[in-house]
């Protein structure tokens, strides 16, 4: 499995991270040797084992299905890099 | 009574129950050691007034008789944990300014337990790295040099400004987390002692979250006995973390008699590792001996999957991270990058995420993207999964064949120099070669300083419990700490 810069450039796209042209070959690069030392993992044989989904085998707890929390907008506005008349702002988004 | 700061958590605890000592003075010490060692880079928001504050009501406590133990004992808080109204930023641009309208579960118990937060500690980005280069904020330095060298050397990561704080007196204790060898593996290159301890033991609920299936937060001590007391005050149920166990948390410190007659424990062949320096070797034979002198069973075992659990840790942590980092986005909180004219919110994201993380983050977020993507979910992703049963399932059998804890080294080598790994990142990655295992199987873990290099470095141990066996796991490095007798401190140069 060998990734190009195309292939680069769509998991960029996917994380939402802008990476500029000039630095994609380089990404690419890095992500094969990333890739390269993944692949050992095709080794293991793995017939009948289930993928882990929990590492401790308790189950996880349920609660009643309630409002715990809430009423404190200022509280959840504050560290917002743009927030007006109790929202937070961002650009446009639809046309 | 001077260097205050140097106290244990244990010493303090009694000195300031017999009135010997208040907390204003040992939080003083602390603060004064902190400010003179700013060339450490380890403390990257201080919280002087705060602390001051905390002291007094500690002190007050103490004098009422409601103390418990960890009432009056200055500590370092790392980055990651959000602290209500101070900084909180794991070490990244992209949390700038991010100041939290609440408090992680674990620094609340420590906070109404008493301590006293002295401020935030660097970090690597987002806890991803092994030697404290990716922080925002700039390197953490080890405060212990090689011989007669004043080459700057890495104090470990991701938790190395806890590492470093902790060794250098600036605090008596720390807080650490672990997700693939985060508290342990900066404890082994600073000479101190780190405990990860079993998945599900502290509240992750505050805690930035990188890999949530592998992130555990621990204590950071000078002594096993330190770790035992702090761990008890971090540890316990939480329901806003809905991983977290109902477990009672026992009394580790009484646990500690040094008595491991008996005790089997396991050296498991597979981290005999190639082209492994020889010190190490010699480091872990010397450590298996003073166990078997102290009344333990010795044992050959075998975890035969041990190859294999880095290239799976190296899946499922960019995935996991991939997922929770999606949460930065420039709208709720932090940095969000200028705009350019025409600009919509997608540039807006693009460009916050390009600008807000540093490159470590973006490659480990963009592996995880790749992994978790149409087409490759299978064979990276659940591939890894399966490999991960396989890994717990080698644990499971040496503990069910009777093994009560393992022994191995903590790290491949002694603190190496900083700049010196950072340009290759699988190079960087075999740094949790022998702990992140641990992780994978969610078993508790503790770093114990047991020898010195040949340039005067030290070196740690590593032992794994049977889970949720923490008080076990402590007694065993207790009767090893003893045994070993390290008492080494860096000699100050900041």
């Amino acid at each position: 499995m060998s990734i190009d810069t195309a292939t680069a450039a769509k998991v960029a796209k996917l994380a939402r991270i802008k990476v500029e042209e000039a630095d994609l070959p380089a990404l690419a690069q890095e992500f094969n040797a990333i890739l390269g030392f993944i692949e050992q993992l095709e080794e293991v044989d793995v017939k009948g084992v289930e993928p882990m989904v929990s590492v401790t085998p308790q189950r996880l707890k349920r609660r009643e299905d309630v409002v715990t929390d809430g009423s404190q907008p200022a509280k959840v506005l504050a560290n917002a890099p743009d927030a007006r008349e109790g929202f937070f702002s961002v650009p446009k988004v639809v046309e | 009574m001077s260097d205050l700061n140097k106290f244990t958590i244990a010493d303090a605890r009694d000195a300031l129950r017999a009135g010997e000592v208040t907390s204003t003075e040992l939080t003083e010490a602390c603060l004064s050691a902190i400010d003179a060692a700013d060339s450490l880079g380890a403390f990257a928001h201080k919280t002087p007034e705060l602390a001051m504050e905390r002291a007094k009501a500690a002190d007050a406590r103490l004098k009422a008789g409601d103390a418990p133990d960890m009432c009056g004992i200055p500590v370092g808080i790392k980055d990651l944990f959000c602290t209500e109204g101070v900084p909180s930023q794991a070490a990244s641009r992209i949390l700038e300014g991010f100041k939290p309208e609440y408090e992680s579960t674990v620094s609340g118990q420590l906070r109404d337990a008493g301590a006293v937060m002295l401020g935030k500690l660097n970090m690597d980005e987002f806890a991803m790295g092994s030697s404290n280069e990716t922080s925002y904020y700039g390197n953490v330095v080890n405060p212990w040099r090689a011989g007669n060298s004043d080459a700057a050397l890495t104090p470990g990561g991701s938790s190395g400004g806890s590492a470093a704080a902790v060794a250098a007196d600036l605090c008596m204790a720390a807080t650490g987390t672990d997700t693939g060898g985060s508290i342990r593996q900066p404890a082994a290159f600073t000479g101190t002692v780190g405990l990860k301890p079993t998945y599900g033991r502290c509240s992750r609920w505050g805690i930035v979250a990188f890999a949530s299936s592998l992130d555990q937060a621990g204590p950071m001590t000078k002594t096993v006995r330190d770790a035992a007391i702090m761990g008890h005050a971090m540890m316990g149920h939480d329901p806003k973390d809905s991983t977290s166990a109902d477990m009672a948390v026992p009394d580790f410190e009484a646990m500690l008699t040094g008595d491991i007659k008996g005790k089997v424990i396991g050296i498991p062949k597979e981290y005999r590792m190639d082209g492994m320096p020889d010190e190490i070797e010699t480091l872990w034979a010397d450590g298996t001996a003073m166990l078997k002198d102290a009344g333990a069973e010795i044992r050959d075992i075998s975890l035969p999957h041990t190859k294999y659990a880095l290239p799976a840790y190296y899946v499922i942590a960019p995935a996991e991270a991939s997922s929770n980092l999606a949460r930065y986005d420039g709208v709720r909180f932090g940095y969000r990058a200028e705009m350019a004219p025409g600009d919509g919110i997608t540039e807006m994201y693009e460009k916050t995420r390009a600008e807000g993380f540093g490159a470590e983050v973006k490659r480990r977020v963009m592996v995880g993207t790749y992994v978790l993507s149409a087409g490759f979910y299978d064979a990276y992703y659940n591939r890894a999964r399966r490999v991960r049963a396989l890994i717990k399932r080698d644990f499971d059998e040496v503990f069910s064949a009777g093994v009560d804890a393992i022994l191995t080294p903590a790290t491949p080598s002694a603190a190496f120099e900083l700049g010196k790994e950072v340009s290759d990142p699988v190079e960087m990655y075999l740094n949790d070669v022998f702990t992140v295992t641990v992780n994978l199987a969610g078993l508790p873990g503790v770093a114990v300083p047991t020898g010195l290099d040949r340039n005067g470095l030290p070196l740690g141990l590593q032992l794994i419990g049977r889970p949720w066996e923490e008080g076990e796991l402590l007694n065993t490095a207790y009767a090893l700490e003893s045994a070993a007798g390290f008492v080494e401190k860096p000699a100050r140069w900041w």
